[in-house]
């Protein structure tokens, strides 16, 4: 299929590798502005508690401290979509985050010198650190307008057809609770930002967001100054993962900093305040209840979740919204309902993270497919094969699925793990599977899920693209350029990619939801179009040809039938522009999926592709450490076309780290409401030595819309691996984990349990 | 402040530094090779990686003295006369780069390596940058790109 593209579906290096690996890219962190001074945050000491008294004289009297702000020196601010989260506290504070104080001086050391010098006088309050608990009459209250602690604005009930008929028709129904942990983002990069004001009071912000313009909006509503002044300039990211995706108070903190100083102020999270203080992956208890008939048809899905909101409201608590998709349309369900409770808590707040609660969604429906298979005496495979998604399907939900690869990637997977040979042997070997569906082609969660283009091409032939499009490291700047490259004709090396300051690009909504390849591609593709056009014209006028009759490849124009007669397209491009009535060639592309708002029900096609993926896992579980070591993992993705199958290749093989460490090694103990292992010698994040064999398999189904047929596939990488180890550790020694990490400790003790109930039966 | 020399990336060096000053400080804020990065300070990430005698040490625990009077080479000085080196070329035509911020102290590990080591078996290859965490590839390209620049 690939073999008719010049450049799209051929494996790319990406344009910023030249650049990072000399040493020469710019990260935020590496930048120094001439005045610059350093940041830092004075943090609560204790997880609930009154503020009797903040002294920060002697702070301020340290050589090099220029300011010290407190809630008193700024007006009241609160961010977050919830508007529950003050910028710096007064009164109170709710968890260990809670910014207090903040310090700007000449230097980093001195900025934290002068945190040690701020006396706060607290009064302890009793906290609650379960969202179960927190609601409990006679809980602690921790938002005085939410005397329950339950965030309402995220209770939700959704349901399709009717569970209790569809229970009834059941031959088996099981039910299960799964609790799913504390983890962190861990990027590289830690969280920073940089502001600087000139005089006349614009804002210039670099920062690591993934959200530019949605940034851009969110300061100018915090700091209560018009957008128009503010410019957001990203910088070479040091990881993202969705922990970029919100404003957090440390970044009004910054530019209040540098507000109050007159100088540029940056602040840059230490390793351990970044485990303490960046958002987590959002915990889940859920409680699921499964039927099905004998045949392994499935008949109804209940599903009850409590989050635990933390602190204050962060995208944490809407991901329901995302887990709704899964668990209303991850296979054919034909009944379903699904309730949330969200709960404040004065433990950390959680975030966006990659999957956005997919991870947490995936980890229990998978889980109970296979509880299902087991009380059938089906195999594992079988009972997805029967129920999987086809092309044509609407969703109870109203998602209306075009391209499905996803028997496609449930048998591949299955045959590179061997599974029929390997599965239900005994031993301590197994073999286990999961799949997953998510969006593919944007989201439609903001009034606006669309992203603007410009291309301009100039006289000596260079193309450049100008994308709202937010590239983290993922690739998506080499994934555009390729795109440009192939729908204008000219070679990948001419085109360079420009993205992320708000003052030169077209806005985009952001990098999340997987959307960037599908539709900033397909904008970036729009805005191609109309640039070849735009030469091609110029190309008929001096040619004295029609337009229908030429074409334009690699830079080259000719007649069509006669591609060995061509001239240089820049040629073209200057003949239009040194001419008296002549013109440049400015190009542009705004792209909105043809997707729908759900209503007040939740229905509707939010996305205008769905990604599918399955990953079959075999592991060996020594039954007498409980360790579990995965030997292999089959990973199958559905990505629609792979318009750089070496990028694709690399979010898998990234997904699949992450998944691993979610499923087996990973957890962010948090006690009390305090982190007791911020650090990277305490948080088991998988090194090299923890990988096991991966075999990438790239599924192409062409899908109708996506660009070239590309769909969005980076957070699906990292989905199905958790639940696909719990199953293969079931196949191979019998053991149901219902809560991640898996550890040692859960595997002996369910071992133990289980050889305990086997010497009852006898 | 104190004065100190060292030969850095072939070059002999000196700058004036607090006695206690890491190197991975001076490198960055003295000399401003902004290339070696700093990802938690405390010698467990291996981002900050470089050569000091040809040894890979976790700069953010070394402190600069230690490299008074010897050879260091940070990521800066593994191109030579306007070529790449073979790893970084690896690097780049392997997919081993993603957000790029684990990929300096990535280069250095895999430098120590082939410098004593010509042909690393992969076990070989996976020990020596074990120390070195990245979020981003999931680390098969950045063993790929390693074995490729073994080849040459």
């Amino acid at each position: 299929m690939s073999e008719e593209f010049s450049f799209v579906g051929k494996p790319t290096a990406k344009l910023d590798a030249p650049s990072k690996v000399t040493g020469q890219a710019i990260y935020g962190h590496d930048m120094r502005l001439p005045r610059m001074l350093y940041g830092s945050i004075l943090r609560s000491e204790y997880p609930h508690a009154r503020i009797l008294n903040i002294d920060t004289s002697r702070a301020k009297a340290l050589p090099g401290v220029k300011a010290v702000l407190t809630a008193k020196d700024i007006p009241e601010i609160k961010i977050g979509w919830a508007r529950d989260h003050p910028v710096l506290k007064a009164g109170k504070v709710r968890c260990i985050r809670d910014e207090i104080a903040a310090v700007a001086a000449v230097d980093e050391e001195t900025a934290q010198e002068a945190l040690e010098l701020i006396r706060v006088e607290y009064e302890e309050l009793p906290g609650v650190f379960d969202p179960e608990e927190a609601m409990k009459p006679g809980a602690p209250v921790i938002h005085a307008d939410a005397p329950n602690n339950i965030q309402e604005k995220m209770r939700q009930s959704y349901y399709h057809g009717d569970v209790q008929k569809g229970f009834q028709e059941s031959d088996v129904v099981i039910e299960d609770r799964f609790r799913l942990p504390f983890v962190t983002h861990c990027c590289m990069g830690t969280s920073f930002c940089l502001a600087s004001f000139n005089p006349s009071g614009d804002l210039t912000v670099w920062s690591s967001t993934q959200m530019p313009f949605l940034y851009q909006r969110d300061l100018s509503m915090a700091l209560g100054m018009p957008a128009h002044k503010i410019r957001v300039i990203k910088t070479t990211i040091g990881g993202a993962f969705g922990s970029k995706l919100d404003m957090y108070p440390f970044e009004p903190i910054c530019i209040l900093l540098a507000k109050e100083t007159g100088r540029p102020v940056r602040i840059a999270f230490s390793r351990e305040e970044e485990f303490v203080a960046s958002p987590t992956r959002q915990p889940v208890i859920c409680d699921i209840k499964s039927g099905a008939r004998k045949d392994g048809t499935l008949t109804a899905r209940q599903v009850s979740m409590i989050l635990d909101n933390g602190a204050y409201s962060s995208w944490g608590a809407t991901t329901p919204l995302v887990m709704m998709l899964t668990i209303s349309s991850l296979y054919r369900v034909p009944n379903v309902k699904y309730d949330v409770v969200v709960a404040y808590t004065n433990n950390p707040y959680s975030g966006a993270m990659r999957g956005y609660g997919n991870p947490q969604a995936t980890f229990v429906l998978e889980s109970h497919m296979d509880m299902l298979a087991h009380e059938l005496g089906m195999d594992p495979m079988e009972i997805r094969l029967r129920n999987a998604n086809q092309p044509g399907d609407v969703t109870g939900q109203g998602v209306k699925i075009t391209s499905c690869g996803l028997t496609d990637c449930i048998q591949s997977a299955a045959e590179s793990v061997s599974w029929k040979q390997k599965r239900a042997k005994s031993g301590n070997r197994g073999v286990g599977m999961a799949s997953m569906i998510h969006v593919g082609g944007g989201a439609r969660i903001y009034p606006s899920d669309g992203c603007g283009s410009t291309v301009k091409v100039d006289d000596f032939g260079k193309v450049t693209l100008i994308s709202g499009s937010t590239d983290m490291g993922q690739g998506a700047d080499t994934v555009m350029a390729q795109i440009v490259a192939e729908e204008l004709g000219v070679p990948v090396e001419n085109v360079t990619v420009i993205n992320a300051d708000t003052d030169i690009t077209p806005w985009d909504v952001g990098a999340h939801a997987s959307r960037t390849t599908f539709v900033a591609g397909n904008s970036a593709r729009l805005a191609a179009a109309d640039a070849k056009r735009q030469i091609l014209e110029a190309a008929a006028e001096s040619m004295g040809d029609s337009v229908q009759d030429l074409d334009m490849k690699e830079g080259r124009i000719y007649r069509k039938g006669e591609p060995e007669e061509w001239i240089p397209f820049e040629k073209m491009v200057r003949s239009k522009h040194f001419q008296l009535d002549g013109d440049v060639v400015l190009a542009r592309g705004w792209y909105e999926p043809p997707t729908e708002k759900q209503d007040k029900e939740y229905r509707g096609n939010i996305s205008a592709a769905y990604g599918f993926a399955t990953q079959a896992v075999e592991v060996e579980v020594d039954t007498e450490t409980g360790e579990v070591k995965v030997l292999k993992i089959a990973a199958a993705h559905d990505v629609g076309r792979a318009i750089n199958p070496m990028a694709v290749e690399g979010q898998i093989h990234g997904g699949i780290s992450m998944g691993l460490g979610y499923g087996l090694y990973e957890e962010l103990m948090v006690q009390e409401g305090r982190v007791l292992n911020p650090s990277f010698a305490d948080y088991a994040l998988p090194t090299v030595l923890d990988m096991p064999e991966i075999d990438s398999i790239i599924i192409e189904t062409d899908d109708p819309a996506g660009p070239f047929g590309a769909k969005g596939m980076a957070e699906p990488a990292c989905i199905p691996t958790a639940p696909a180890i719990a199953n293969a550790i079931f196949d191979a020694v019998g053991v149901r984990i219902r809560e991640l990490p898996v550890t040692p400790e859960k595997v002996l003790k369910a071992l133990k349990e289980k050889q305990a109930r086997e010497e009852e039966d006898r | 402040m104190e004065a100190m020399t060292m030969k850095l990336n072939g070059e002999e060096v000196t700058v004036h530094i607090k006695p206690d000053a890491m190197l991975l400080d001076v490198l960055r804020d003295e000399l401003r090779l902004m290339g070696t990065k700093e990802a938690c300070g405390q010698g467990e990430c291996g981002a900050c990686t470089v050569l000091l005698e040809g040894e890979p040490v976790t700069s953010c625990l070394v402190p600069a003295l230690k490299a008074q009077g010897r050879e260091v080479m940070t990521v800066e000085g593994l191109a030579s006369a306007g070529e790449l080196h073979p790893l970084q070329k690896a690097f780049i035509e392997h997919g081993a780069v993603q957000c790029g911020y684990c990929t300096p102290g990535m280069l250095m590990s895999a430098k120590a390596l082939l410098d004593r080591n010509p042909h690393p078996t992969e076990e070989e290859i996976k020990e020596a940058i074990s120390g070195n965490l990245c979020r981003c590839t999931g680390y098969v390209n950045i063993v790929q790109a390693i074995r490729a620049a073994c080849a040459e």
